[in-house]
């Protein structure tokens, strides 16, 4: 089975984070970068396949340095290969010029059985890339997985979602497909020290859009669909207020704020 | 490679030469592999390690058992074990990162050490190529257990008096051996012990006992104040009959054995020592946020932002001790024969004065740091409900094993005073020079530009040494050894000096700028005044009267130094820290 993990490069959780002077960013010099935590999940889902029905893993990310190390950190974990997408061009990418980089370089890598990727990212969480590079590739894709089975040789795939109020339903795909893996759905491995040495000799291809054959306007910024135009820290309120009254008018004036106010019943 | 040797720096160097920033290694120089090794571990311990701690710290040995096995196939075991016996041989750095991550969990780490290090390495570099492939690639899995069995009742820091007698058996094929080892870490589930006894009474030398052999047992577990989740037992041989060969290293070299492995154990005793003591912090910042009096955190009080801050400086100080010696020891192992286990030890060993250093500095860091913590948590602290009881308890015997740290104190000044007669290291002619200058008045004008100040206060700091311990060394001679006081005091001194010189070319090096600069500058004026009060201590007991009011004349010059403003340092240092939620220098 051949798997293509993709790794999304978010800032370490621990990190300070602070916005930009133009407000539409975190400023992210000096930050330490890691991969986004589905991710993980989904690279430790991959090797696992692989160990069972043999092939190869390939870890894939987009980004500047802090993309590499983060293949790197995948390396380690036991992926085979990487591939990291690098080119200025790429920069300020939205879900949909990433999705449409990311797919091209798994054409251009010949394709694959399964492709995984995070259920969403640690850092904006709008779980749209890993769908968007389905739609991309013409393949059939699951979301929110729990727990994966392939039929021997990959060539078909049983996926468990997770849906709303505890159900979880079973999709059969064929391949090659596309799932977005959920949070806890392993334990991800540690990097051994072993692992940790072998990464480096691993074979590492670096492209750039003009390897994709990808148009100036099909990437990054210019390829995005939207522009983030302001971020905001949400502002912290408490407010504390005592219902006077009897209880029963007590009661009937909380009901009737949490009907109008808190519009929460 | 002749290159490369030459810009081997000696040990102990420190003291006479002026240090440059590009030769010192620091935390910030990690590479990305060690600092996947860092993430790992710390991640390991997170998940695994420190879910369990009450169950380590009952005693289920299962439990430590299984975590080592599981440190086994992270590849953990193995770190300075060459790679032909299943081991990973990587660098110093990352044998102190994964001490130093380990630590979280004292009674584990503790486990771990007796096992990988003191358990494990006096195969790795003394055992017969035949004890090497029989039980190294079992130990870096954690299959077999290993410990450490050389003190006794009756011989601690006097190692080489010990007892426990062997005798060849009539047919040649075993020895004999009887005796009663104390204090030995992992014996409750130890598969082998790494045991020292006299053959014949009078040659002290290294064996291979493994717990299978007949006349081989444990006794009672020890009720220790700490590290409860580390098994401490005593070993007992009652006509335990070992195989011939398995003496490790020479009949009658078990010193060798016993004292070059200590080296390495002092250099990770601190790496361990600085984890822990982070640790600690964190637990403490964090408490301090949420505890309210007054209707405030205590964290917004001064009296409570100095205890974090003074915590902070050291263990930013001790890190940059620790890898910098790791950094020297990398360095020197880069030209020596991995095969050739003389080179190899002879790498280590050369810097003996820095491994003994760590042991001692980092400890009473350590020490200082648990303390303080407690006193941050208040009543809190002192019930074992809060996690800062127990470092508390863990942290108190890291000043007495490893070599107590009286020993070692004596050990820093007692080797660089050998270095200094085998002509190793310049110190006597640096001494003559400096009393010279010192007594003469003629001072050397001050560096100036960045840090100006701090690098002309560490210039003096070192002349001040070479003036106390030149003045002690002409009053008495070679007695001086028997003065332990005095020894000690320099021995201060000389920590102080790495300490200070350590932190200065830390900040140089990667040009950090506030709090860093605010720790280092806060930590060097404070070491002034502690270098201060050992050279007087040392001044007046080899001269009094005139001789004496001069030489503190010539000592107050040498010490000038115009205080900083400490109050306001440390209450930005807190600030940060505070801000950070944790230790994040």
């Amino acid at each position: 089975m051949k798997i293509i993990s993709c790794m999304k490069p978010v800032p370490d959780p621990a990190s300070r984070l602070i916005i930009n002077e133009t407000k539409t960013w975190i400023k992210d010099q000096d930050l330490t970068f890691v991969a986004s935590e589905a991710d993980n999940y989904a690279l430790e889902e991959g090797l696992r396949l692989k160990e069972k029905h043999g092939g190869e893993v390939i870890v894939l990310s987009m980004g500047g340095e802090e993309a590499a190390r983060v293949l790197r950190s995948g390396l380690a974990m036991g992926a085979d290969r990487a591939i990291h997408l690098l080119d200025p061009k790429f920069k300020g990418a939205d879900e949909f010029a990433a999705a449409a980089t990311l797919a091209k370089a798994i054409e251009k890598d010949g394709g694959a059985d399964l492709v995984l990727a995070g259920v969403q990212s640690d850092d904006l969480g709008t779980g749209m890339t890993g769908t968007m590079m389905a739609e991309f590739l013409g393949w059939v894709h699951a979301t929110v997985v729990v727990g994966v089975e392939a039929a021997a040789g990959g060539k078909s795939l049983k996926a468990r979602r997770e849906l709303e109020g505890g159900i979880n339903e079973t999709v059969e795909l064929p391949a090659p497909a596309v799932l977005t893996i959920q949070f806890g759905i392993n334990q991800p491995r540690y990097a051994s020290l072993k692992g940790i040495m072998a990464a480096k000799k691993k074979n590492f291809k670096v492209w750039t859009a003009a390897d994709l054959g990808l148009a100036d306007d099909a990437v990054g910024k210019a390829g995005a669909m939207y522009e983030v135009k302001e971020i905001l820290i949400p502002e912290k309120k408490s407010k504390v207020e005592i219902l006077g009254g009897t209880a029963e008018e007590a009661t009937a004036a909380l009901v009737e704020k949490l009907r109008k106010e808190a519009k929460v019943i | 490679m002749t290159k490369e040797m030459t810009k081997i720096k000696k040990g102990g160097g420190f003291l006479v030469e002026e240090s440059a920033p590009e030769d010192i290694f620091t935390p910030e120089d990690l590479t990305e592999e060690q600092t996947m090794i860092r993430d790992m571990t710390e991640q390991f311990v997170e998940d695994e390690v420190l879910p369990q701690v009450e169950k380590i710290e009952h005693k289920q040995w299962d439990v430590t058992v299984h975590l080592l096995r599981r440190c086994g196939e992270l590849g953990l075991l193995g770190i300075e074990v060459p790679e032909k016996y299943g081991g990973e041989n990587l660098d110093k750095v990352s044998a102190m990162i994964v001490a130093e991550k380990l630590a979280r969990v004292a009674s584990f780490a503790v486990s771990y050490g007796g096992h990988s290090g003191i358990g494990t390495l006096p195969i790795v570099y003394f055992g017969k190529e035949e004890h090497k492939r029989k039980y190294l690639p079992q130990l870096c899995k954690a299959e077999k257990i290993s410990a450490y069995a050389l003190s006794e009742a009756g011989s601690g820091s006097d190692a080489l008096a010990a007892k426990a007698n062997a005798v060849r058996s009539t047919d040649g094929a075993h020895w004999v051996i009887n005796g009663e080892k104390m204090w030995i870490t992992n014996a409750a589930f130890a598969d082998m012990f790494v045991t020292f006894a006299q053959v014949d009474g009078k040659q002290f030398s290294c064996f291979i006992v493994e717990k299978d052999y007949p006349g081989v047992s444990t006794g009672a577990e020890e009720n220790k104040m700490g590290l409860k989740g580390s098994s401490t037992r005593t070993l007992v041989l009652e006509n335990a009959t070992i195989p011939i060969d398995n003496v490790v290293g020479q009949i009658g070299k078990g010193h060798h054995v016993a004292f070059n492995i200590l080296n390495i154990g002092r250099a990770k005793l601190g790496a361990g020592a600085v984890g822990g003591a982070k640790t600690a912090l964190n637990d403490a910042i964090q408490y301090s946020k949420q505890r309210i009096a007054f209707g405030k955190p205590i964290a917004s009080f001064g009296a409570i932002k100095q205890k974090l801050a003074e915590i902070a400086i050291r263990i930013w100080v001790a890190e940059g001790m620790v890898y910098r010696t790791a950094g020297l020891m990398d360095q020197s192992l880069e030209s020596a024969d991995v095969d050739n286990t003389a080179q190899v030890l002879k790498a280590i060993e050369e810097y003996a004065v820095e491994c003994s250093i760590l042991k001692v500095f980092c400890s009473e860091v350590l020490d200082f740091v648990v303390d303080e913590a407690v006193q941050v948590y208040g009543g809190y602290g002192y019930s074992a409900e809060y996690s800062v009881e127990r470092y508390y308890r863990d942290s108190r015997v890291n000043r007495i094993f490893e070599g107590t740290n009286e020993i070692n104190r004596l050990l820093i000044t007692g080797m660089l005073l050998k270095r200094a007669t085998a002509g190793h290291l310049p110190l006597y002619e640096t001494a003559r020079r400096v009393v010279d200058e010192v007594m003469s008045s003629s001072l050397a004008a001050e560096p100036s530009g960045p840090f100006g100040a701090e690098l002309a206060a560490i210039v003096q700091a070192k002349k001040a040494l070479l003036f106390t311990a030149g003045s002690a060394v002409q009053k008495f001679a070679d007695a001086i050894r028997d003065e332990q006081e005095v020894l000690m005091h320099l021995s201060n001194i000389v920590m102080e000096i790495y300490a200070m010189d350590t932190a200065i070319q830390r900040l140089r090096k990667n040009k950090l700028a506030d709090p860093h600069t605010d720790v280092a500058r806060t930590y060097i004026n404070d070491a002034m005044s502690r270098i201060d009060f050992a050279a007087r201590q040392v001044l007046a007991s080899v001269a009094e009267g005139d001789m004496l009011r001069t030489q503190l004349a010539a000592l107050r010059r040498l010490l000038r130094w115009l205080p900083v403003n400490t109050v306001r340092t440390r209450q930005r240092i807190a600030d940060f820290l505070v801000e950070s939620n944790r230790y994040a220098l």
